[in-house]
């Protein structure tokens, strides 16, 4: 349409008048229904202007009149869901935990939603499957070796405080001493005592040396882990007499955590969750096979 | 019409069709980015974003250079599945002092806008150590080598004098004590009141999270890149906070 359009012959399609070294170019018109679909788009995009937010003006953008927004389309969804479960979950967060499993209703509720936070916020460390990370530190929440208490008004404080995190004052602590590092004992010692908790463990040991390490034991250990090496869950002191170990049983492993101490850390999730998802997990958990 | 007739004065001086190209494109960009600047319902105003710590905005750097934001989008979208899933839909304002913002594009990993406090420090140095360990499921490569690096600081305070020059208002006191807060960050026995006072309650309502971040004596990379996760999406206190439905 920039040239004159020519026309060579009567009956056939006129060219733009373009030529580039002889190569000229048809004027053929666009279809009928395209040129009226274009148009309808303009027609269109001038309505959509105006029904949702688009032209700025002085302090603020045009809000459109269907007056629709994103954040008041989520926060309608989720007083949505919120409405359709506030009943429920209202009922769980006045339930006494320790009888939520004689309501049927209230405690298949409590499954589904513990699973559901469970699977969005615990199992980056205690596992898809709550089975923990082994040796790491991450313990698993199947078996019945419950570090701070494994009945569901325990699991209940652990969740909603967290172990030995620096944000909730509440939270579960206790530390125990670097017995290497801070010179509490001798190396010949904790190769004795190492040998004992073998022995408290079952393992394969070397005799005399235990027999040196009980007292070690015995004045170092015990306050904490018992002087049958049973723990002590009201200070998180881990049970050192069976085959389940939170980072790990062999000899240099043993060693490494008498040397240098161990302080897992687990967040407090009320800063995250809300009362209702922290008592649903908590029921989750503390039904998945260990719970006391 | 007499304007398309000149088509071909267009068409045949590059230089004046060079010139017309630039003033079309300018217009569109004008159009779209000009209103951003000053229209008030871009960025709202929320209590308890602070510029990051010398510390954290090394470990900023970190993540930036490492490419963390090629698999980890820094952005929950207003949806209701993203927010049961993450927390909060992110704001504006809480990336106002990003520059570059992190917000990525791709999810290969989960979105890191809310993770900070959500797993301990030492989840952090096993996770950034070899992921598979504790994520079996995982396809994150292992940054290890973060905990050999070790850092010193010297260039943090250039970092943020840059940062300022575009906007992030770093007092002279923050300036100032640059270095000494850098290194107090990922030391509890130090002597952090100054940092807790620039950065911490008193000035934007939430204290400093201050620990050895990686476990080690020493001052490393994953010192600083574990107090830039801890801190994310941490800042405002949502409990207090009410969301504008227009913006």
């Amino acid at each position: 349409m920039c040239a004159k359009r020519v026309t060579t012959k009567p009956g056939e399609v006129p060219t733009t008048g373009h030529s580039w070294d002889g190569i000229e170019e048809y004027d053929n018109p666009m279809p009928r229904w395209w040129v009226w679909v274009f148009y309808a788009t303009i027609v269109w995009a001038i309505g959509y202007s105006i029904a949702h937010p688009a032209w700025p003006m002085l302090t603020r953008a045009t809000p459109g009149l269907l007056g629709s927004s994103t954040r008041a389309d989520v926060a309608a969804e989720i007083k949505r869901f919120d409405d359709a479960n506030a009943t429920i979950k209202q009922a769980l967060v006045d339930a006494d935990l320790t009888t939520v499993s004689a309501d049927p209703n209230l405690m298949s509720f409590a499954q589904n939603a513990g699973a559901a936070v469970f699977r969005t916020n615990c199992t980056t460390c205690h596992g898809s499957g709550a089975n923990g990370v082994e040796g790491k530190g991450y313990p698993s929440l199947l078996d019945d070796d419950w570090l701070w208490g494994g009945d569901i008004e325990n699991i209940h404080l652990t969740i909603t405080h967290g172990i030995r995190n620096t944000t909730d004052e509440d939270a579960r602590y206790s530390e125990m001493p670097k017995f290497g590092v801070d010179e509490i004992l001798e190396k010949p010692q904790i190769d004795e005592v190492v040998e004992y908790v073998l022995k408290l463990s079952g393992q394969d040991h070397d005799a005399t040396l235990a027999l040196a390490g009980e007292t070690v034991f015995v004045e170092n250990c015990a306050a904490c882990h018992m002087e049958d090496g049973s723990g002590d869950i009201t200070q998180g002191a881990p049970k050192l007499s069976d085959a389940i170990w939170l980072y790990g049983g062999s000899r240099e492993k043993i060693a490494e955590t008498v040397t240098y101490a161990r302080f897992g850390v687990m967040p407090n999730w009320n800063a995250i969750l809300s009362e209702d998802e922290i008592r649903a997990v908590a029921l989750y958990v503390h039904s998945r096979g260990g719970g006391q | 019409m007499a304007i398309l007739d000149k088509h071909k004065v267009i068409e045949t001086h590059a230089t004046l069709l060079m010139v017309l190209s630039l003033i079309v494109v300018s217009i569109g960009g004008l159009v779209q980015i000009v209103p951003l600047f000053y229209l008030e319902n871009t960025i709202e105003k929320v209590e308890g974003v602070r510029p990051y710590t010398p510390l954290e905005l090394t470990g900023r750097d970190i993540y930036i250079r490492e490419g963390c934001y090629v698999c980890h989008s820094q952005m929950i979208r207003p949806m209701r599945d993203e927010v049961e899933r993450y927390g909060h839909y992110s704001l504006a304002a809480e990336s106002m002092y990003d520059h570059p913002f992190q917000w990525g594009s791709k999810r290969t990993g989960p979105d890191l806008a809310r993770v900070g406090g959500r797993y301990s420090d030492e989840w952090h140095q096993d996770h950034f150590t070899y992921a598979k360990a504790v994520v079996p499921e995982s396809v994150m490569p292992p940054y290890g080598f973060l905990f050999n690096k070790e850092i010193d600081g010297r260039y943090v305070q250039d970092v943020m004098k840059t940062h300022r020059f575009v906007g992030v208002p770093y007092s002279d006191e923050m300036m100032e004590n640059a270095l000494a807060d850098f290194t107090a960050q990922a030391d509890p026995d130090s002597d952090y009141d100054g940092l807790e006072e620039r950065y911490g309650e008193a000035a934007f309502g939430r204290a400093i999270n201050v620990r050895n971040f990686d476990g080690q004596p020493q001052l490393t990379e994953a010192d600083a890149l574990i107090a830039y996760i801890q801190v994310l999406g941490t800042m405002v206190d949502f409990s207090t906070f009410t969301p504008d439905a227009s913006r």
